[in-house]
């Protein structure tokens, strides 16, 4: 029985014997949000997501991005898929038309941002270690790296997240749509492997296909196991490297950033 | 991975939630549901969750944590159903329009706290 559990229990008694008392009264009407009684327990109920508070963030800066006409793209993957090459070569060749910005995450060393900002776009760096070596970017950490920016000069905000296939899928950032890197020097079945980051973005990119002849790789499972998780999910097939596949690519990010500033004009 | 961050979270949620009223309490356990879609690791939680207590009003709570399925609606034959392995198509019409009804989950339920009884037994 719970009460014999609490006798025993040893930080509820003085080493004497006797026990605590406490000043408040046990009344019958104790409140709102206490619904439950046990012998000796009260369940209060909560009710909250636990990451409620990113998610209010998040809002926020959909918010402020929206206001601003910027389409927020959020770009993720497991290190070493080409994330940044990708980002770097889509640079290069939209940045004359497409006022952009980059918000870059990594654990550590600003290298990323480094070979982003010869694209000429403004980059910001985010090291995750100033806030616990995260394996994600939070809303708030994209709140404060866009402070870093001039919003009234941006048509598209890419937000390069920690690579990292199961956390940042978490983390509301306030942005508009959600990438997936997969690159062919990884398992076909990494879609399997991790349903929810493919769940939860709109578009994967198949990453270095030039490399397609040296490997393996069966391309076919690869896209049968994404749409497996998440049917009919488009799939650009592309080589950051070569920029071969480019084209529909930036297309359909193109089509994006024009339908997001034509939602505030 | 980032399940120490979840764990911290808990604890000042759970926190907050303690009724001002409620005077010296120790709080027993806390309800957690988390989806089987959701990126958190129950095991790992727990682990962090035990560490992240330490010298807070929590000390010594327990996470009692309901898994859920991932149960799934298909948007074009409304068939219900609960998705096992990673194929997200209808197991009735094959349909790749569906709805997550659950598994998503992330949530504190309640928290259940001890109270001395006044009277003595």
């Amino acid at each position: 029985m719970f009460l014999d559990k609490l006798f025993k229990t040893p930080k509820y008694y003085h080493h004497d014997g006797t026990r605590h008392s406490h000043p408040h009264t046990h009344g019958s009407n104790e409140g709102s949000g206490i619904t439950t009684h046990k012998s000796g327990t009260r369940e209060i109920k909560v009710i909250r997501r636990v990451l409620d508070v990113n998610e209010q963030m998040a809002e926020q800066n959909r918010k402020l991005f929206t206001e601003k006409g910027i389409f927020v793209l959020n770009v993720m993957s497991s290190p070493g898929s080409g994330k940044t090459t990708t980002l770097e070569k889509t640079l290069l060749r939209i940045a004359s038309q497409i006022k952009s910005a980059v918000i870059v995450g990594d654990i550590c060393t600003t290298n990323d941002a480094d070979r982003l900002a010869v694209s000429g776009v403004p980059v910001v760096q985010v090291n995750t270690d100033e806030f616990g070596g995260d394996c994600h970017l939070a809303a708030h950490v994209i709140e404060k790296a866009a402070g870093g920016l001039n919003l009234d000069d941006i048509e598209l905000l890419i937000v390069e997240n920690v690579g990292n296939l199961v956390c940042p899928a978490e983390f509301d950032i306030g942005e508009d749509a959600r990438a997936v890197v997969l690159s062919v020097t990884e398992g076909e079945d990494k879609p399997a492997k991790y349903p929810l980051m493919f769940r939860e973005c709109e578009v994967a990119l198949l990453n270095k296909i030039d490399l397609l002849p040296y490997l393996d790789y069966d391309k076919n499972k690869a896209v049968e196991y994404i749409h497996q998780v998440h049917p009919d999910m488009p799939i650009f097939e592309i080589s950051a490297k070569t920029e071969e596949g480019f084209d529909p690519w930036l297309a359909w990010l193109i089509a994006k950033v024009k339908g997001k500033a034509g939602i505030v004009e | 991975m980032h399940e120490m961050g979840i764990a911290l979270q808990i604890v000042e949620i759970a926190t907050a939630s303690i009724p001002p009223d409620a005077g010296a309490v120790r709080v027993e356990k806390i309800n957690l549901k988390i989806g089987k879609l959701a990126a958190v690791v129950p095991e790992s939680l727990r682990f962090c969750f035990d560490i992240a207590v330490k010298d807070t009003p929590l000390d010594g709570a327990r996470l009692a944590i309901e898994e859920l399925p991932v149960v799934a609606r298909c948007n074009d034959c409304q068939t219900q159903w609960i998705i096992k392995s990673p194929a997200f198509k209808c197991e009735n019409c094959d349909s790749g329009s569906l709805e997550i009804l659950s598994g998503r989950e992330l949530d504190i339920e309640s928290i259940e706290i001890a109270e001395e009884d006044d009277h003595v037994s």
